[in-house]
């Protein structure tokens, strides 16, 4: 006869099952009996956080960074709300989660009781599903279909609200080894009929792109993307979510395209005849303008396995519903048996096109400036770092100019919110990228306004001994902000300008970090370099830079891909 | 356009409000939504009419289908399909406006379900747009209240939605 557990206890050995070995949280009321039976045991290493937000970020962290499911344990009330933001950025980015939050006791539920908050009605439009557990019977079970859910088809974040009866009251437990549920199937095979018709039409195609996002990344398909492009000497550009699908070091490559996307790789999405969309969504902020983007005649091949990004924002032509991985691996077997190769001489034409527009230049900027420009900034990070960092950023200017100048050859080692757009998601990512990669260089760029969105985070990383290194780059504006302020509302800085901020290196140092202010240009790479021997130590870098810079080329909202500002 | 959809869900709390919020937050129009459990106690049939263009509808269904709870659905335009509302309706009924309605009933073949000194109460069933007919047809001030079921669709023959 089996042995009857608390709820609590089934919790953690739900836990236990799936192998996962960190989570992200902070205790409360609700949540009490779970974390007296955490203390319990060690097989589940328990990260407490200084707010709920970087709980959640740092489990999404973790999951980018390793491609498991990230776990975050929060109590109710407040403890929810505080996480909704969490959420609502790795359900934006597909990225899988399993959030565990406390409930008021069943009896307590729609009283307005101290601490309650309808969880599943808060989160439900953030979340892929979520559960109300109300009886302690269908715990193990809830636990199981969450992790199932989180982790297939298209990943995201699931809810699991465990009231804090269900988490004292005792049953058996059994966890079941597979779970089938008729309402979730995902798609992961791709049609065979539809993946010849896709490579009929790239053996056709004259102008090629291939455009990847990061579909690729999730489904951990970066070798049979890279094989692919190289095999059909295509170009290939990568998504602010794709980098690191391809190697963006790379003479196939085009950088990232988009809003602030390379002069190259917009055009060539803009004028190429064929166009092969893998794990994308043609979302505002890539392809600009959709009915400007419909005006140039191309066929389209689309890759999803999610049936509602298809024809969502563009018509494609021959839609493909599965898994990327899975039907890259058919299309590349289908392209190799043919032996047919696409019109080289179009093709050598088309590289020619795409060379006068790489002569652009679009990415230059003044190297011999007296100030710290924020792109030689990550230039030498990318140097130093040797491309082979994890980098984590926050949103706005310093993402942009992050995602255009570390040259991302690796998937998973770019870990942004894209969908979004959450600032402070920086360095409670940098806390998960570094605890599911102990031995990985971890740096988190930055900017003043997004890293005092989590600041309190450094205090989560000295009881930790997480050695990130922040690249703050500090301009006293909300760079982004007021590059819009700027281009569109007439030079009028609306409270984008940050005065009264800390001085870091103290702020740092009392945190029990080090902290370096640099000003001078001369002074940066000497800087990045003494922070990264620093081994153990968070080191906390800011960087004086240029107030005046913009990022470029930009894409204003409402344009179409072409209709870029350059410098 | 008007389309019918069809759908087929986990009989489980929260389910109907998923499809609700789905609808809001995405800016899709509900012209009407009814839903109840089947002869399967554990499954519910919902009956959604919304009014857009075909992408639209697209994403609609797409987006349905998305949800967790969501078994199978179908867009019953897509076919041949049968439609059926409900609709209770109490009107004054004095004098010699008790014949008049009761021939309009007749012939809208209604049939009246209470009756007071003063009112009829009147049951009738068809496409929502006979029921539109029928109220066009009574004289606007007579009519006390209106409760309507919003449309029910099944396809029609071979055509089936099951598990």
């Amino acid at each position: 006869m089996s042995v009857e557990l608390t709820g609590a206890e089934i919790t953690i050995r739900c836990l236990q099952e799936e192998g996962v070995n960190c989570i992200f949280g902070y205790p409360g009321g609700a949540v009490l009996f779970i974390y007296d039976e955490l203390f319990k045991q060690d097989k589940v290493r328990h990260i407490l956080v200084r707010h709920e937000q970087a709980a959640i970020h740092a489990a999404d962290g973790y999951a980018r960074s390793s491609n498991k499911v990230g776990v975050a344990l929060v109590t109710s009330g407040p403890g929810v709300t505080n996480a909704v933001t969490g959420i609502a950025t790795a359900y934006m980015d597909s990225i899988p989660l399993v959030v565990i939050s406390g409930q008021v006791p069943t009896s307590a539920i729609g009283l307005d009781a101290f601490q309650e908050v309808d969880a599943v009605g808060i989160t439900r439009p953030c979340v892929k599903h979520n559960f109300l557990v109300k009886d302690v019977t269908e715990l193990a079970q809830t636990i199981k279909k969450a992790f199932y859910i989180a982790s297939t088809g298209r990943p995201g974040p699931v809810l699991v609200d465990i009231p804090k009866d269900v988490s004292q009251q005792k049953t058996k437990f059994v966890y079941p080894d597979k779970i089938t549920m008729r309402s979730y199937n995902p798609v992961v095979k791709g049609h065979s009929r539809q993946i010849k018709k896709a490579a009929e039409l790239i053996l056709s195609a004259k102008r090629p792109v291939i455009y990847a996002g990061g579909g690729v990344i999730l489904s951990d398909a970066a070798p049979q993307l890279t094989e692919l492009v190289q095999m059909l000497n295509f170009p290939c550009t990568n998504t602010l979510m794709g980098l690191g699908g391809y190697p963006a070091t790379d003479k196939q490559s085009l950088g990232m395209l988009g809003m602030h996307g390379t002069y190259e790789a917009n055009m060539a999405m803009q004028y190429c005849d064929v166009l092969v969309a893998v794990g994308a969504r043609f979302d505002d902020r890539v392809i600009g303008n959709p009915k400007h983007f419909s005006n140039e005649n191309r066929k389209i091949i689309h890759i999803d396995i999610d049936p509602s990004s298809i024809s969502k924002r563009v018509k494609v032509d021959v839609p493909i519903v599965g898994d990327v991985l899975d039907v890259l691996k058919e299309l590349l077997k289908l392209l190799k048996a043919g032996k047919e190769k696409p019109d080289q001489a179009s093709l050598k034409e088309w590289w020619k096109q795409i060379e006068l527009w790489r002569e652009r230049d679009c990415l230059k900027y003044d190297r011999d400036s007296k100030i710290i420009k924020p792109q030689m900034v990550i230039e030498k990070l990318f140097n130093i770092t040797k491309g082979d960092a994890f980098i984590t950023s926050d949103v706005g200017q310093h993402q942009m100019w992050a995602a255009q100048f570390y040259k991302f050859d690796k998937p998973r080692r770019w870990i942004n919110s894209g969908g979004l757009g959450t600032m402070g998601f920086g360095m409670p990512a940098a806390m998960g990228v570094q605890l599911a990669n102990p031995k990985g260089k971890v740096a988190c760029i930055t900017g003043e306004a997004s890293i005092q969105m989590c600041i309190q985070e450094l205090s989560t990383c000295k009881q930790y001994k997480l050695p990130l290194k922040i690249v703050n780059l500090n301009n006293r504006y909300m760079g982004m902000v007021r590059q819009w302020q700027e281009f569109f509302h007439g030079n009028r800085y609306a409270e984008s300008y940050m005065n009264a901020l800390p001085d870091f290196v103290k702020l740092a140092e009392s945190y029990g970090h080090i902290g370096m202010k640099i000003e001078r240009p001369e002074d940066v790479e000497g800087a990045l370099k003494e922070a990264f021997k620093l081994k153990d130590q968070l080191v906390f870098m800011d960087f004086i830079t240029d107030q005046t810079e913009n990022v470029f080329p930009m894409v204003p909202g409402g344009k179409g891909l072409s209709e870029m500002i350059l410098v | 356009m008007r389309h019918i959809i069809s759908l087929l869900m986990e009989n489980e709390a929260g389910a109907l409000s998923r499809v609700a919020g789905l609808f809001s937050a995405r800016g899709y129009n509900i012209e009407s939504l009814s839903v109840a459990p089947t002869e399967d106690p554990t499954l519910s049939r919902m009956t959604l009419v919304t009014i857009g263009s075909d992408e639209v509808v697209e994403q609609v269904t797409k987006q349905l289908n998305k949800l967790i709870e969501v078994v199978k659905i179908i867009d019953l335009n897509e076919g041949n399909h049968i439609e059926r509302e409900l609709m209770l309706v109490k009107v004054r009924a004095i004098g010699s406006d008790r014949e008049e309605v009761k021939r309009l009933v007749e012939i809208f073949r209604g049939c009246i379900i209470d009756v007071t000194d003063k009112s009829y109460t009147i049951e009738l069933t068809g496409t929502s747009s006979k029921l539109d007919a029928f109220l066009e047809a009574i004289e606007r001030s007579a009519v006390l209240e209106t409760v309507r079921t919003g449309a029910s669709g099944i396809g029609r023959g071979e055509w089936i939605l099951k598990v």
